[in-house]
């Protein structure tokens, strides 16, 4: 970390993304997109399927390098740090807690999911692994649920207990970014507002990118608000811009409101 | 208004249906036939030889009489030998193609290679063993050279049915350790090997099957007409001996011995047919077994 140097300046962004383009072999799937998130704030991407979204988080990560085939041009600063250069790719993707679309409990003990990350990262202590299991369960409002069976499976939780179970396991590694992708499409609207209540929580501790398909998500949840279409950038505002009578481009105000996609 | 009154055309489908039934279930029940009556006329005929003194004494008087103890237990240390060769080998490869591997020519050279090793004849493979291992490596004929055939023969299919068991776990979970900073390897040791472990396993054992049944290999490579040894001595092989083998005895005993007993080439072949069932009923076994412990 570097953080020394450039604090007499203003700090960077938390992540700057200049000129970022995609290919999937020929095709391109995200066509050169330019936007920052601040530090602390809920950065909500829209838009419809197919517009690069879910692609867009697997380069923050770094996680598309597992696609054959995926290229990538443009840069992405994380804390000012091109990720491109960094060495320590897994540092950077602990750096960056993520959230999939579809519930993931691995086929570990409750305990052992949540501990996956630190051991991995090489954390042997079970005092200190216990004490994060609980922070991170109850940081993610499921600590209540399973407190008494932490040793049974995480696979045979129910849909929206599992989605915190994954949320808990992206806490683990102490991120300072959460991307979580879609994380309601699989479970019901009450969990849903179980854990939106549980990302207005952790805002103060991180800064959260929240790609949803639901326009009124974002609007609830969001600082700010990146509408993505066919991987171009249509609009990129504050939510009081994004969701206003005028915002900057006619094609937001039609989409946001309905009148298509 | 619809009824529910059964149609001369409603009719003629449950007819059909049944007769579908019957067919299908007929195929199916003729494939039972064969095995079971093969076992059948084995132990009948086989029956007057057939006992625990069969077992454990070698042949004697010309392979007239006695039991098969020395090939028996040649098998036992063939099939053993080639499986500790193999397996390794075959597993790591499979892990290395299926997580590791990107596509691209070389990765696509070894695919084809495997493919096509699982489609070459076992005598052809004897003949690769003896110009390879017995000849070029200066081996000699021995149990090494004939388990070194054996292991080329078999692991092919060891690569592919591991393959097969790796891929079937599911991809989110390998997605979801990257996401969280694991590297590959942490991720095939905690997650995938472990729960994929049965159908590797399965794949394995049921390679023991084939070893213990080609004849051609192990006949120009290591296996020889008649060798007595210790009987009841369970180190009685060294690797560098050659040995007996029971697919190779009961090829001798059918074709080269006048004079044996009728009874004594059927049981042979109950023993080598029941070794081999015994070991892919300890296959089933054990995959219903880890399947039961199956964690999503």
């Amino acid at each position: 970390m570097v953080s020394g140097l450039v604090s007499a300046s203003a700090p960077p962004p938390k992540i700057e993304v200049s000129g970022l383009e995609l290919y999937y072999g020929k095709k391109r799937a995200i066509h050169g997109i330019s936007f920052e998130v601040k530090a602390h704030e809920i950065f909500a991407v829209i838009g419809p399927a197919q517009s690069g979204k879910s692609s867009l988080l697997r380069c923050l990560n770094r996680t598309i390098e597992f696609v054959p085939g995926a290229q990538i041009r443009g840069k992405i600063a994380v804390d000012g740090q091109d990720t491109a250069r960094v060495k320590n790719v897994f540092e950077l993707r602990r750096r960056i807690g993520m959230v999939a679309p579809l519930p993931v409990g691995l086929p570990l003990s409750i305990h052992d999911n949540v501990a996956f990350a630190p051991r991995a990262a090489g954390l042997r202590d079970p005092k200190k692994l216990e004490e994060l299991v609980e922070r991170c369960l109850r940081q993610a409002a499921l600590w209540d649920e399973v407190k008494d069976r932490l040793h049974s499976l995480g696979t045979k939780l129910s849909g929206g207990q599992q989605q915190r179970l994954t949320i808990a396991r992206a806490l683990s590694h102490r991120p300072e970014i959460l991307c979580l992708d879609e994380f309601s499409i699989a479970i019901d609207p009450v969990t849903t507002m179980r854990i939106e209540d549980v990302l207005k929580e952790l805002r103060r501790e991180m800064t959260i990118v929240l790609v949803t398909n639901l326009v009124q998500q974002a609007r609830r949840l969001a600082d700010r608000t990146l509408f993505l279409w066919n991987g171009e950038v249509v609009e990129c505002d504050r939510n009081d811009v994004i969701f206003s009578e005028k915002p900057g481009n006619r094609k937001t105000y039609e989409y946001v409101n309905g009148t298509f996609g | 208004m619809t009824t529910f009154a059964e149609t001369p055309f409603v009719r003629a489908r449950k007819r059909n249906e049944l007769f579908a039934k019957l067919v299908f279930g007929a195929m199916a029940a003729l494939l039972v036939t064969p095995l079971l009556s093969i076992v059948a006329y084995l132990v009948i005929q086989g029956a007057p030889l057939l006992s625990l003194d069969f077992l454990v004494s070698n042949p004697s008087n010309g392979m007239r009489a006695g039991g098969i103890w020395s090939a028996l237990l040649g098998t036992i240390y063939l099939v053993t030998l080639s499986l500790l060769i193999a397996a390794p080998i075959g597993v790591l490869a499979a892990v290395y193609l299926n997580e590791y591997a990107e596509d691209n020519w070389f990765t696509r050279v070894i695919n084809l290679a495997v493919v096509n090793l699982a489609g070459v004849p076992s005598i052809v493979h004897a003949l690769f063993g003896l110009g390879a291992f017995v000849l070029a490596a200066g081996i000699g004929r021995s149990v090494l050279a004939a388990s070194l055939t054996l292991s080329i023969m078999t692991l092919p299919v060891i690569i592919a049915s591991t393959k097969e068991a790796l891929s079937s776990v599911p991809r989110a979970f390998r997605e979801a350790c990257w996401n969280v900073g694991a590297t590959r390897w942490q991720t095939i040791r905690g997650i995938v090997l472990p729960n994929s472990v049965s159908g590797i396993l399965t794949g394995v054992i049921l390679q023991v099957s084939r070893s213990a049944g080609e004849t051609a290999p192990v006949m120009f490579t290591g296996a020889i007409f008649f060798r007595p040894i210790p009987e009841g001595d369970p180190f009685a092989y060294s690797i560098f001996d050659q040995c007996m083998a029971l697919s190779m005895h009961l090829f001798s005993v059918t074709t080269q011995v006048n004079g044996a007993p009728p009874a004594l080439p059927y049981a042979t072949a109950v023993v080598l047919l029941g070794t081999v069932l015994a070991v892919n009923a300890t296959a089933i076994g054990l995959r219903v077994y880890l399947r039961s412990r199956k964690k999503w």
